[in-house]
């Protein structure tokens, strides 16, 4: 490997860690605030690269929209579109206790990966969706896929920055006494199913964000992209590992298990021949132990939850 | 002020409350005591909106609240708290008390997010009648550790901070004075009769007979899911119904 290749592949390293961490801020903000059992985020992220692909695509035969909107339009659609689906779905689960709330958006997800499968009239089916425009694309290697890390890496700050906030005010003092104890929250005034609510929708308009940034940076998005493997568990992994409840240690997270993940490919390719087919599952099973070594050295994450600053007491 | 209209809820086959009505009335603070069991606080989780009655009606301030939610509850100016603590428990022991008061503008997420002058104005006094109500209950030294750290009196207290922070004033009490030690037992009862005497209502559960005694009229009691009498201290003592329903179970006598 020459070193420029070496630095390419470390940017796009970064850069896919980077959108992962826009996922994992999604779920922080659902789990690790408030305490949302989400086992559907790939349903979200499916529903955000799908919403752009159809958005940002020219015309096409093979499936719905090619529409041909500006990228940054189809990226805050995916965001917005994901947010709305999340409504109706808040709607009937946030009544459930936390397990069940797992068990039906673990269903939902399950339910779109299968239209995405197989209404190809609207997401190609199998073949998924190709073609997708990734921007800055003109300008050459090494510059665009700097300038699309630039994109990812401004898309964290900014949503790190809406988290963070209401992490510290108030609303997030809500959010945190429902996770803790939801009988004392409702005897103390607080509207629990109408600020989970607003948790979800918040969440999962972030990864909506993420979806569609994961399939402008392939160009594509097909049905493996959206495999609950890839898009759920690893997001939970990234978030158990960084912190729970601590926005930077969702970013941080992600960054660090997604460089284990891919230092999982280095690994399994060398395997020998007869192992070679077995590579998935090997991966898999060291993101398992990673996460297992975690949970029983250092359970609170990389950077554990701590009491946030009030507003105010810092700006 | 609050009213228990034949309240009755069930679990499985067992009568939990059985046709319980009890009035408490506007300033008073009355008491309510009887044997383990006998289904008291039961009866603050049917007053509270916990529980959908199988039978029966809470009234406030004239008005059926009986399909009002717990938080609905609150709004309408009734605050409770729990026989067992229910802290936030990886929350600060500040934390505790400053989410509770209500009409937070940072609750809203456009105001946390665009407007956090305002959110932190508003912040700088709850904090601050928040480390009030911390300094009365003795709790100032460990306002920043997790609830959870509590011990389980100063665990009660927190409760009845919590109580306080919200500002509401119809208080009902499950077992403030439980674990609570003496010394503080008697501020305790003070500050009770401060809030009392500028216009608090509080309905109070308690086995403690002598805080009862000095706090509270009329005092209700409760057998078996009934409303056995009500009356004064002195009515009740005399009263070989009471006597009985005590000693004829765990002889927690009065
Ligand atoms: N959720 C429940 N499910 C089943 N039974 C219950 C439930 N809650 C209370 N009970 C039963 O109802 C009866 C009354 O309980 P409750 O807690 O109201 O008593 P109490 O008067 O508050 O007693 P104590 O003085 O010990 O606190 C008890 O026999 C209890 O076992
Ligand atoms: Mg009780």
């Amino acid at each position: 490997m020459t070193l420029d290749s070496l630095a390419l592949y470390l940017v796009s390293l970064a850069t896919m860690g980077g959108i992962y961490a826009v996922l994992t801020l999604g779920l922080n903000i659902q789990w690790g605030m408030t305490g949302l059992m989400n086992a559907g985020v790939a349903g979200f992220v499916a529903i955000g690269a799908y919403t752009t692909a159809i958005l940002t695509t020219g015309p096409s035969a093979s499936h719905l929209g090619g529409l041909g909107w500006p990228v940054w339009a189809g990226i805050l659609a995916a965001g917005g579109v994901s947010a709305v689906l999340a409504l109706p779905i808040a709607l009937v689960s946030m009544r459930l206790r936390s397990d069940y709330l797992a068990m039906a958006t673990l269903g939902i997800a399950e339910i779109l990966r299968l239209v995405v499968r197989n209404e190809d009239w609207m997401t190609g089916g199998p073949r998924g969706i190709a073609g997708l425009p990734k921007p800055f694309e003109t300008l050459g290697t090494p510059v665009s896929q700097l300038a699309f890390l630039g994109l990812v890496l401004g898309m964290i700050a900014v949503l790190y920055w809406f988290a963070e906030r209401a992490h510290r005010s108030p609303w997030g003092r809500v959010q945190r006494a429902i996770r803790e104890n939801e009988v004392a929250a409702a005897a103390a005034g607080k509207n629990v199913e109408a600020f989970r609510l607003q948790s979800f929708v918040f969440g999962a308009f972030a990864m909506g964000l993420g979806g569609a940034l994961l399939a402008h940076n392939i160009k594509f998005i097909g049905p493996e992209a959206v495999e609950p493997l890839i898009a759920t568990f690893l997001v939970w992994v990234m978030l158990i590992a960084g912190g729970s409840g601590n926005n930077r240690g969702a970013i941080l997270g992600a960054f660090a298990i997604w460089t284990l993940w891919a230092a999982t490919e280095i690994m399994t390719a060398q395997l020998p021949p007869e192992l070679g087919g077995r590579a998935a599952y090997v991966r898999i099973f060291l993101i398992g132990l990673a996460l297992q070594l975690i949970l029983l050295f250092r359970p609170q994450g990389l950077i554990g939850e701590r009491p946030p600053k009030p507003l105010g007491q810092i700006d | 002020m609050l009213e228990a209209v034949g309240l009755v809820k069930r679990f499985g086959g067992f009568t939990a409350v059985d046709g319980c009505s009890l009035t408490v009335a506007e300033r008073s603070m009355t008491g309510l005591i009887g044997p383990n069991g006998a289904g008291k606080t039961t009866l603050f989780n049917l007053l509270g909106g916990y529980y959908r009655p199988d039978g029966g009606q809470v009234r406030f301030k004239g008005r059926d609240i009986s399909r009002l939610k717990p938080h609905q509850r609150f709004r309408a100016g009734i605050v409770r708290t729990f026989q067992i603590p229910h802290e936030f428990a990886r929350m600060t022991v500040l934390e505790n008390l400053t989410v509770v008061p209500p009409g937070q503008l940072g609750e809203g997420l456009a105001a946390a997010w665009f407007w956090p002058w305002g959110v932190a104005r508003q912040e700088a006094k709850i904090r601050a009648r928040a480390l009030e109500v911390l300094e009365f209950l003795k709790l100032t030294h460990v306002k920043d550790n997790p609830a959870e750290a509590l011990s389980g009196g100063q665990k009660k207290l927190l409760e009845l901070g919590r109580a306080v922070m919200s500002g509401n004033r119809c208080v009902l009490l499950d077992e403030p004075a439980a674990g609570v030690n003496r010394a503080l037992l008697g501020d305790l009862t003070e500050r009770i009769l401060d809030l009392h005497r500028i216009g608090y209502t509080f309905l109070i559960i308690e086995h403690d007979m002598e805080f009862i005694a000095k706090l509270c009229q009329p005092i209700y009691v409760m057998a078996e899911g009934k409303v056995l009498t009500e009356g004064t201290m002195a009515d009740i003592r005399r009263d070989a119904r009471v006597v009985e329903a005590y000693l004829g179970h765990s002889g927690a006598a009065a």
